[in-house]
């Protein structure tokens, strides 16, 4: 590393774009040392978050989240399937995260990115530990059919807290989606039930109208980088990029831990950094959770 | 309050460990760690010259390998690797060799529960045995919360199967030197009692989150000693067996 004190005396020369490529870390200390981040937010706030539900019509249940300028698109459909023997009475549910060349220059097609598989994961072991879903709901004839809900979610934009908008995408999808009515006919198989009941008396209806899937206690994430002693919520990218230490906590509706994700990092995180990281999660679950109700009572107004 | 495990450990107590150094021969540095039945094999080869393209040139970079016992390599694999590479990334000092890779390869050998902390531990001596320069040791250890919301540490796979919750803690290793303590706090708490890694699983109330770095931490003190007296080069012993 440069001497401190030549260092110095160069910003007063160097343009700011070009310290900022050349010294990232001293151009973001800069800034913490004023208690403020080089895009004028302070430490411990969150970007604006907005949520679009319904934005894929084909779909049974869609979402389009921004947290700042990251962007996921979550698309549910659902399908018939048999259940499995081991559990004849519960559907199933497959979430897979996409990160599609779009979202970023550092994906290139073909070669799929590190962060794909580990968001992809983290997210199934997330909706699966916070028990949101109960897969009963999802069965329709026990041990003979049974929705299978494809939760496929597309990163349209990669700036930072990846894993916190992803969440509350695949989140807001599930309490958009709205399971179709559906009838068993004389073959033993389940159809769409058309608008036109023609053959009503014929058929058994499984499932009498559209409904929704109760949602138990939903997960809310947010991710904080620590610096030295710093801790700064809802990082861009250019952030995650300089500094190596995230934490990410998951919290559900009712106050419980459902995941702290700490992966490495050179700054040890000590009880005190993570109570002040819960701390900062509970206030954004909270704020989230007005968002989802926003969303959805705007909906149902529609 | 009383807590009956299968195999009839206390809460606090963990499984026998057992850890060999050098035990392949082509590779750098290897050693296999078991925890009762959990066993993990890691080999490090390193440094190699060149750095893969979306590394940091400017710095030594570190590759992690894992091979599960069994099946093709998933999420779940790809999930380790992150974990493993992020957590020896803060662990190796990587100033010294710039614009190198140092290969850990991991190869799960059996899976009976706290795998994760099992291959970290494999890795940590693998890399002692290569003699990479390392910044401190690392120990990681796996509580779980039980329905009765007791913790119970390094559970097998059965107990982490039943339990509510469970998470993986990797701690640096207590250092021994001639330092005085004061030097290495960090403001009131001493450097051993920050974690470096964890990854839960389940949903747990906060304060037994808490708890659970409590007892992992009070815990560490016997793992690290286990990993010291293992790291003490082969020759003295034999020496002393001589003489």
């Amino acid at each position: 590393m440069s001497v401190p004190n030549a260092t110095e005396d160069l910003s007063s020369e160097v343009e700011v774009d070009a310290f900022r490529r050349l010294f990232p870390v001293r151009y973001f200390e800069r800034h913490l040392s004023e208690s403020i981040r080089p895009d004028g937010r302070p430490l411990k706030e969150a970007r604006d978050t907005s949520i679009f539900l319904g934005s894929v019509a084909s779909a049974n249940g869609s979402a389009l989240v921004k947290i700042g300028s990251t962007t996921m698109l979550t698309a549910i459909k659902l399908e018939v399937m048999t259940p499995s023997l081991e559990t004849p009475d519960e559907g199933c549910l497959a979430i897979d995260f996409h990160m599609p060349a779009i979202c970023s220059p550092i994906v290139r097609p073909g070669r799929p990115a590190e962060a794909e598989p580990v968001v992809s994961k983290q997210l199934s072991d997330t909706i699966s530990s916070s028990g949101m879903i109960d897969l009963k709901e999802l069965s329709l004839v026990s041990g003979k059919a049974a929705w299978m809900a494809y939760l496929d979610i597309y990163c349209l934009d990669a700036d930072g807290a990846l894993f916190d908008t992803a969440l509350l995408s695949a989140v807001a999808a599930l309490s958009h989606v709205k399971i179709p009515a559906v009838a068993m006919n004389d073959d033993g198989k389940i159809v769409l039930m058309s608008d036109e009941d023609g053959k009503k008396q014929a058929n058994e209806q499984v499932n009498k109208e559209k409904r929704k899937l109760t949602l138990k206690s939903i997960p809310l994430s947010l991710t904080c980088i620590l610096h030295k002693s710093y801790i700064l919520a809802d990082p861009t990218a250019e952030e995650e990029s300089i500094i190596e230490t995230h934490v990410t906590i998951v919290l559900d509706t009712h106050g419980q831990l459902v995941s702290l994700y700490k992966p490495g990092g050179p700054v040890l995180a000590y009880t005190s950094a993570i109570q002040d990281c819960v701390a900062l999660t509970r206030q954004r679950v909270k704020e989230l959770k007005s968002f989802l109700d926003e969303a959805n009572s705007a909906m149902e107004v529609e | 309050m009383e807590m009956d495990r299968p195999d009839g450990r206390s809460p606090n107590q963990l499984r026998p460990l057992a850890c060999s150094r050098s035990v392949l021969h082509r590779a750098h540095g290897s050693a296999t760690w078991a925890q009762g039945e959990t066993k993990v094999l890691a080999a490090v080869y390193g440094p190699k010259a060149g750095t893969k393209k979306n590394e940091n040139p400017e710095k030594a970079s570190i590759e992690i390998i894992w091979k599960p016992n069994t099946g093709h390599i998933g999420q779940a694999d790809r999930e380790h690797e992150m974990i493993l590479k992020k957590t020896f990334e803060s662990i190796c000092i990587r100033t010294i060799y710039p614009n190198t890779t140092t290969s850990i390869v991991v190869q799960v050998v059996h899976d009976d529960g706290a795998l994760l902390p099992c291959a970290i531990n494999a890795a940590c001596a693998a890399l002692v045995d290569a003699g990479i320069p390392l910044r401190h040791l690392a120990v990681a250890i796996c509580c779980s919360v039980t329905d009765n919301n007791c913790i119970i540490l390094d559970p097998s796979k059965q107990e982490e199967e039943k339990a509510k919750a469970f998470a993986y803690l990797v701690f640096p290793n207590t250092t021994v030197s001639v330092v005085p303590e004061k030097s290495l706090q960090a403001g009131s708490d001493p450097m051993a009692h920050g974690i470096i890694t964890s990854v839960t699983h389940g949903a747990m109330s906060v304060d037994d989150y808490l708890h659970c770095l409590e007892r992992g931490r009070a815990t560490t003190q016997r793992l690290s000693e286990f990993l010291r007296k293992n790291m003490e080069p082969k020759s003295t012993r034999e020496a002393s067996k001589a003489g």
